[in-house]
This record gives C-alpha cells, sequence and structure tokens, in this order.
C-alpha cells in the first residue's frame, strides 16, 4: 500500500469516516477461538453486551433449536473477536467454547 | 464622497482607548461566540472590558470564566472545532502557561485570534514589559502580528479573523505591555455592522464538530503520517503572508487603514537600518533616524509588523546593500549564537538568500529596561563605528 | 436514576464505537466506550483525553468513533468541552447550530481525571457547564505502561510502586473522586462498572438528561486486564467481584441526596451478603504480595468506607 503524499492528507489530521477502524481486523490477534454452539444457546444476550469489540452479532430472525422458536441468533465475527474469551466466562450455559486457533 | 463611504464615516467613532480597550473593541466587533480568558497583568484590562461588553448585552457571546490559562486555550480549542468564532487574551505566563495547547490549536487548524500585551518572564517574576513571552511562541504554528499602536491592535485583530478564517491558522496580536496595553491613544472605531460584513461566517470548514457530520479531530499519528500532517502546517503558515496582505489591502479598502507586512521609515537612501518591533521600539527608532540623520549618519527604520510567519522577502530587500544593520531585540535568545531572536532569523533570512550585510544583534527593554531616543542613536553610531558580529545589551549596568 | 431500560432487552442496538479498535483483548474501558456511546446516541458530541482509549481508538486514518470527537490533550478534556457546550449556546442563539440539541461528554481516564486533569474538571464543575464528564477508572496510567496513579489502590504494585524490600506497592489509599465531585453540588454524579451494565446505561441517560440543569460525572470502574495482571476473560467478572466486595460501591448522587444502588445496598444492609475482598484480590498480580494482615486491613478499610457511605445515605436520604 502506498502512504497518501502530503497535499492527500486531510487538513489538520481529520479523519472524516466514521467507525473507519473497520478496516483494521484485529481478528489476527487471537490465539484461542470463541465457538458458540446455536443448539445450547439460550439467547439470553449477555455475549453480546459484554464484548469489547461488538463482534458479536444479533441477528433477527425465526430459529428453532431443539424445538424451541427463538427470534435470535448470535454469531460471532472473527474479523475482529481478539480471543478474550469474556463471552465463554459470562455465557450462563457455556454454549461457547474457546479452542485453540488453528 | 459616496453614499457608502459617507454613511461609514458617520458610524465611525473616536475614542480615546488604551490598547487592552482596543482589543477588546475589536473582538466585539468580530461578533465572537466564545471567549474565554483569565486575567494577568498586564493582560486583565482587557477580561474586565470584555466582561463589561457581555453583561451590558453589548456583545452576544458566552464568557468563560475558566480557571487557568491553559483551560483558556483548551476551551477555545474545544468553541473553534465547534465552529464557534472566539478569542482569548494573556501575557506572559499565562501564556507559557497556554504552551502546550498553542501547538494543538495550529495542529488542529483551527482559527482562534489571541490578544498578548507582551510581558517580561518569572524567574524573578516580573509584571513589566517586554517580549520574552511572545519569542517563547516562535515554533508554535501560530501567525503572529506585533502592533505598534492601539489603532493598529484594533485594526490587526480585526483583520486576524480573515486571515485565521482563510488560512485555518491561529492567529496571535501583540503589543507592548504597559506602553501600550496601558496607555491611552486616539482609536478610530468601525461601524460594527460593516466589521461584521467583513467578516462572513464560514460554517463550512472540514475541521468541524458536529453530529451532522462525525468527524474524528486530534487523531494519533504514526511516523507514517505525522510528518505530512505537520508540514501541512509549515506550508500554511509560509502561504499566510499573502493573506495577511491580501486582508490589510482589503481592510484598507473597507475601512481606510492599512499597514503592510513591514514598515519603513527614511530607508531611501539610510546606509544603516534599525530593525525593531513594538510600538515603544519603533517610536525610538523613528526618532532616532531623524536625530542620526541631524548628526550625519544616513539613518532608516525597518518595522517587523508580522513576526511569523517571518517577511524574509520583505526584510532582505531593505536590508540588501546597506552598509549594516541592527536588529533591537526585547528579549533574550538564552545561550544562542546571537542575543536576540529575532536577529538570529533576521540574519538567516539574508544569508538564505545569499546577502552578506553585516549586523548587530541589540538586547534592550528587559523586563522593560527604560529605552530612550539616544541609545537608538547610539546604535546607529555603533554601526557607523564599525560594530558588528555581536550582541550589545544596551541599558544594562555593566 | 430514572429507568429507561427496564431489561437487557431494552438496550439500544446499534454500535457507534466501531470494530477494529486497538485496545487489548479483553479491555474493560472498551465496554465502556461500546455502552456510553450507545446510550448517549448520534446526538452527541465526544471530548477524550489522553489515554488508552484515545491512543487505541484513533490511529490514522482510522477512527472507531462514529461520533464527532475530539482529543486535545490529557489534562484538558473538561476545559475544551466547556468551550463546545458554550460554543453550542452561542451558535444555537443566533441560528447557527443546526444539529439540535446535542450532548457533550467527556471520556477521561483515573489519571486524566483524579490527577493531571483534576483542575480542569473543577473549573468545569464550578462554572456549572453543560456537560456530562464520565471518568473510566482502570486504576492506573495504562497508556504509559502501568504507573500508579491517584486512584490506584493501596498496596496495589505499578511499575513506578514495585513490590520492593523497603516498600511494597503503593502506599497512599485511593482518592475519593466523587466526595471531590460531590463538593461542587453538581446535579448529579454516581458510580458505575462495566459488569453492571443496566444500572451504568440507566445512570448515562439519568446523567445526560440532567445536564440540562449543570454538569454531571460518572465514575465507571473498568478493569484491565495487563495494569491488574489477570487473564483477560476475567474483566467483567473482576468489575462484578469489585462490587460484591464492597470494595466499589455502587451509588448516586442525585440533587444532593445520596443513594446505595444494589447490589450495593443490599451488602450495606447485610454484610453477611458480602464476599470477602480476597476473592477479589487473589485474581490479580498487582495484589500477589499482599500479606494476611494487609489483606486484613484493606477489608477494614471497605467496611469503613461502606459504612461511610451508608451514614452519607442515611443522612442525605
Ligand atoms: C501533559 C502530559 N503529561 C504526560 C503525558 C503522558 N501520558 C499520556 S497518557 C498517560 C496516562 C493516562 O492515564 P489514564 O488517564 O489513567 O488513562 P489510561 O491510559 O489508563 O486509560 C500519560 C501519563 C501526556 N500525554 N501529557
Ligand atoms: S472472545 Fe472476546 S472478542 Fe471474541 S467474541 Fe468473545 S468477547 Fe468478543
Ligand atoms: S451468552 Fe451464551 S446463551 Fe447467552 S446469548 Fe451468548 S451464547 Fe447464547
Ligand atoms: S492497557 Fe488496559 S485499558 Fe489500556 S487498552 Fe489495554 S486493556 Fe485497555
Ligand atoms: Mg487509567
Amino acid at each position: 500500500m502506498s502512504l497518501p503524499r502530503v497535499h492527500e492528507i486531510s487538513i489538520g489530521g481529520i479523519i472524516a469516516e466514521p467507525g473507519s477502524s473497520r478496516r483494521n481486523l484485529t481478528g489476527g490477534w487471537r490465539s484461542l477461538k470463541p465457538v458458540l454452539h446455536d443448539d445450547r444457546c439460550i439467547r439470553c444476550r449477555i455475549c453480546w453486551l459484554y464484548c469489547p469489540e461488538g463482534t458479536i452479532k444479533e441477528i433477527k430472525g425465526e430459529f428453532v433449536v431443539k424445538g424451541k422458536k427463538y427470534q435470535y441468533k448470535y454469531e460471532i465475527d472473527y474479523d475482529y473477536c481478539k480471543g478474550c474469551g469474556i463471552c465463554a466466562h459470562e455465557c450462563p450455559v457455556k454454549a461457547i467454547e474457546m479452542v485453540p486457533e488453528a | 464622497m459616496t453614499v457608502a463611504l459617507e454613511a461609514r464615516a458617520k458610524a465611525k467613532q473616536t475614542l480615546a482607548l488604551t490598547s487592552n480597550y482596543a482589543a477588546a473593541y475589536a473582538a466585539k466587533a468580530a461578533d465572537v461566540d466564545v471567549i474565554a480568558v483569565y486575567p494577568i497583568t498586564p493582560q486583565t484590562t482587557i477580561v474586565e472590558k470584555i466582561s463589561e461588553f457581555v453583561d451590558e448585552g453589548e456583545l452576544r457571546a458566552q464568557l468563560i470564566h475558566v480557571e487557568s490559562e491553559h483551560s483558556a486555550m483548551s476551551a477555545v480549542v474545544g468553541a473553534a472545532a465547534a465552529g464557534a468564532r472566539t478569542f482569548t487574551a494573556t501575557s506572559s505566563q499565562g501564556l507559557e502557561l497556554m504552551h502546550e495547547v498553542l501547538h494543538i490549536a495550529s495542529g488542529l487548524r483551527l482559527p482562534i485570534v489571541m490578544a498578548v500585551p507582551a510581558r517580561a518572564l518569572s524567574a524573578p517574576i516580573s509584571i513589566h514589559g517586554d517580549y520574552s513571552d511572545v519569542m517563547n511562541t516562535r515554533d508554535t504554528g501560530w501567525i503572529t502580528l506585533i502592533a505598534a499602536s492601539a489603532q493598529e491592535v484594533y485594526d490587526s485583530i480585526i483583520q486576524a479573523y480573515r486571515i485565521a478564517e482563510s488560512v485555518l491558522l491561529p492567529v496571535m496580536v501583540a503589543y507592548d505591555g504597559f506602553l501600550m496595553s496601558h496607555t491611552t491613544e486616539a482609536v478610530e472605531l468601525n461601524d460594527e455592522e460593516e466589521v461584521r460584513k467583513w467578516l462572513p461566517r464560514r460554517l463550512d470548514r472540514p475541521n468541524l464538530l458536529t453530529p451532522e457530520k462525525p468527524i474524528t479531530m486530534g487523531a494519533f499519528a504514526m511516523p507514517d503520517y505525522y510528518y505530512e500532517i505537520k508540514y501541512q502546517v509549515q506550508e500554511a503558515l509560509l502561504g499566510s503572508l499573502d493573506k495577511v496582505v491580501e486582508a490589510d489591502r482589503e481592510y484598507g479598502k473597507a475601512f481606510g487603514r492599512s499597514y503592510g507586512i513591514v514598515q519603513s521609515y527614511r530607508l531611501e537612501d539610510a546606509d544603516y537600518i534599525v530593525v525593531a518591533y513594538g510600538g515603544a521600539s519603533w517610536g525610538n527608532a523613528r526618532e532616532a533616524v531623524d536625530e542620526a540623520r541631524r548628526r550625519g549618519i544616513k539613518a532608516g527604520a525597518l518595522r517587523l509588523r508580522v513576526w511569523r510567519p517571518y517577511p524574509a522577502e520583505e526584510v532582505a530587500k531593505a536590508l540588501a546593500g546597506v552598509k549594516a544593520f541592527a536588529v533591537v531585540d526585547r528579549a533574550i535568545a538564552f545561550g544562542a549564537p546571537a542575543g536576540g531572536p529575532v536577529y538570529i532569523d533576521t540574519v538567516t533570512a539574508l544569508r538564505m538568500r545569499g546577502i552578506d550585510t553585516p549586523g548587530l544583534s541589540v538586547i534592550h527593554g528587559i523586563g522593560q529596561r527604560s529605552m530612550f531616543v539616544e541609545d537608538f542613536v547610539k546604535v546607529f553610531e555603533m554601526l557607523k563605528d564599525g560594530e558588528r558580529n555581536k550582541t550589545v545589551y544596551m541599558g544594562l549596568k555593566l | 436514576m430514572k429507568v429507561v431500560y427496564r431489561a437487557i432487552w431494552d438496550l439500544p442496538v446499534e454500535e457507534l464505537f466501531a470494530s477494529g479498535h486497538r485496545a487489548c483483548a479483553g479491555c474493560g474501558p472498551a465496554i465502556a466506550m461500546r455502552w456510553i456511546t450507545k446510550a448517549a446516541g448520534p446526538n452527541t458530541i465526544v471530548v477524550n483525553a489522553t489515554g488508552c482509549m484515545e491512543v487505541t481508538t484513533t490511529q490514522y486514518p482510522e477512527t472507531a468513533w462514529m461520533l464527532p470527537y475530539l482529543h486535545v490533550a490529557f489534562e484538558n478534556a473538561a476545559a475544551a468541552a466547556s468551550g463546545i457546550e458554550a460554543a453550542i449556546r452561542t451558535l444555537s442563539a443566533k441560528g447557527l447550530w443546526r444539529a439540535g440539541k446535542t450532548n457533550v461528554i467527556v471520556i477521561a481516564g483515573d489519571g486524566g481525571t483524579y490527577d493531571i486533569g483534576l483542575q480542569a474538571l473543577s473549573g468545569m464543575l464550578e462554572r456549572g457547564h453543560h456537560v456530562l464528564y464520565i471518568l473510566y477508572d482502570n486504576e492506573a496510567y495504562m497508556n504509559t505502561g502501568i504507573q500508579r496513579s491517584g486512584a490506584t489502590p493501596k498496596y496495589a504494585w505499578t511499575t513506578t510502586t514495585p513490590v520492593g524490600k523497603a516498600i511494597r506497592g503503593k502506599v497512599q489509599e485511593k482518592k475519593d473522586i466523587m466526595g471531590i465531585v460531590m463538593a461542587h453540588r453538581v446535579p448529579y454524579a454516581a458510580t458505575a462498572t462495566i459488569a453492571n451494565l443496566l444500572d451504568m446505561t440507566n445512570k448515562i441517560k439519568t446523567a445526560l438528561e440532567y445536564t440540562e440543569e449543570g454538569p454531571t460525572f460518572l465514575h465507571i470502574l473498568a478493569p484491565c486486564p495487563p495494569g491488574w495482571r489477570y487473564p483477560e476473560e476475567l474483566t467483567v467478572e473482576m468489575a462484578r467481584l469489585a462490587v460484591e466486595t464492597g470494595y466499589f460501591p455502587l451509588y448516586e448522587y442525585d440533587h444532593g441526596k445520596v443513594r446505595l444502588n444494589p447490589p450495593t445496598s443490599q451488602i450495606a444492609a447485610d454484610p453477611k451478603r458480602k464476599k470477602p475482598l480476597r476473592d477479589w484480590l487473589k485474581l490479580q498480580g498487582r495484589f500477589a504480595h499482599l500479606t494476611d494482615a494487609e489483606i486484613a486491613e484493606l477489608e477494614r478499610e471497605v467496611a469503613a468506607n461502606l459504612a461511610y457511605l451508608s451514614a452519607l445515605a442515611k443522612a442525605f436520604s
């Protein structure tokens, strides 16, 4: 990647694009990977609440797991997950398992 | 006289004002939105006058009674970032306390305007005037004007808003602490409506904080980017000289007074030139020119009205080909190869252009040590007697 | 406290603090940033003091912030926010502010608040600016590599309070920043942690509403894995235990009245419900050197602080 020249840089070093940190994929930091077992998940929202990266996605829809109907499903976006394990530690039913990164 | 000019002339008002009051009137004329100030001698009467304007309802602004100058500069940085037209003023220790944030104001490219009645620095503590405080801000990225009369203070502050808001750099208007800040002169005030027309609001700059366009200001820059962002400040500052000239010219057209970026006195056939800045030095220098000429010395004087960016071309033009020059500095550049900060810059400006006019660095008026016309005449005599390439501590009890 | 969110299902979904920031894995303050921005909403200007949250979120040319954001320096966030608030007021009066009602929030670390920024904070509070000041407290200068601050607890190890032969950890106690803020008689001040998110987000809402009257303040405990030396997954646990052991009481100062919030109110009412401080200390490397006597002393200090706050709550109920 070639870096911008002096006149291509914004005045006063402002960053005009909100949330542009998303270009910085932090998934590579991970040594342990959280695996969310959807069949065990009781949709309590706790992992979503506490993730410091905001990288657990709450997906709306109709989901049937073991005969129970749910309106939500949680998925981890591994592009940003740093593998801290907070979600696994906080999950009340241990539906998230930390496994070594392949 | 056109009808417009007539109306303007009628709206004009002449008052007997100190430079400090002139500064306050200028800020009012510019319809500033946010003022953050902290009192310090000799700036205090600005704060008091502005407080009066605000409390009387003559100025629709928020006056923030900050708890320090560091916070004064920080508050105007915040206010300017949010799009307000801002004003502050300080001196000496206050300017030193602001120092960290001065760099940030220019780095963020904020059009802040500040008045600085210049004062000596501690220790020992001194409330009296010299330019040590202003000279310490040399590398902060601020455009710095140094006025020589209360009228010029008033006019320069109004011009400063034009300059700051077009270049996107902060502007400081300095002048002699006490000798000007507390001395009354006749000042012609402009019609405030006319000033406000002359200073239209610019709410379209890229570095504005608003929920309508959520930008990040004050980011953290790694070596890959930092240099370019700082270079932009350097480029904008060097390029601002044209804007200073333009604002001064336009102001002259609108209000009938302009100053240029350097002022000269009897330079035409001069062999020896004294370069000075600030009201007291300039007054002495001009009188000394007349006296020296009576004594048969072809003397001339040059005043720097703009200190940053340094008006190198204009100074070089004036000093090229003369026999010698001196710069009278009211500050000491401790430990530097020559004693006077402006002298050092002046020599550099000449050498960078291959001009080798020899010079003399004269230090005077430190902590408001009395400067006499005769002292300046003596400078001309020293130049004529071949004194060169050294620093003279004038007025010092040796 | 005004209860805007009754259950975690009421909490806002929209993220205004983006992924890709560079805070360490398991960063407590990053959790705080997510919820501060969510609760405050898009009509908010953030002023951030120098520190971990500034450095890890704004590395040019990328920003995690989706709100207008300003960083000026370490010690002056409250002053810069004062200027922004004043600007919005005048520009609104002159018809030049188009964004309507806009929150102004300061986000500063413990160093930027207890120590170097205390003067600017006091000035802002005393002058009555309509600003919410949020202190995220990770109990040391983390950005510069874990040096002690006025918020570091007694006996804690930091790089400037090492555990040596002559002196073992920090000598002084943690400063009572809430006491200092309350002494300014602001409309509202409260403590919160990143574990008790409903409590925290409701306090943010309440504090923002009260900025109509004047300045408000939140003290949010936000644990830091490298600084406190505990495994990353325990960040939320660490904040929760800090409350449950009585180390970090949850309470509010609301127009002169003091109120303990659950679970602190329950612990204060019934000390048997309080977990031993040791449970919290033993998880953290920064306290690994503590003797039983030192732990007992800290436990007594926790009890004394709870008794003090209970008395305050009783006297100003
Ligand atoms: C005037 C000044 N002094 C020192 C520093 C160096 N410095 C930067 S951040 C920091 C510590 C920040 O601590 P805190 O406010 O607790 O925030 P944290 O990094 O822990 O989130 C220090 C000492 C600075 N930037 N400016
Ligand atoms: S491991 Fe940490 S970063 Fe990854 S999803 Fe869980 S909480 Fe988020
Ligand atoms: S914490 Fe566990 S149970 Fe709750 S939503 Fe997340 S994965 Fe499902
Ligand atoms: S050092 Fe602590 S506070 Fe700083 S980014 Fe890392 S975890 Fe967060
Ligand atoms: Mg800290």
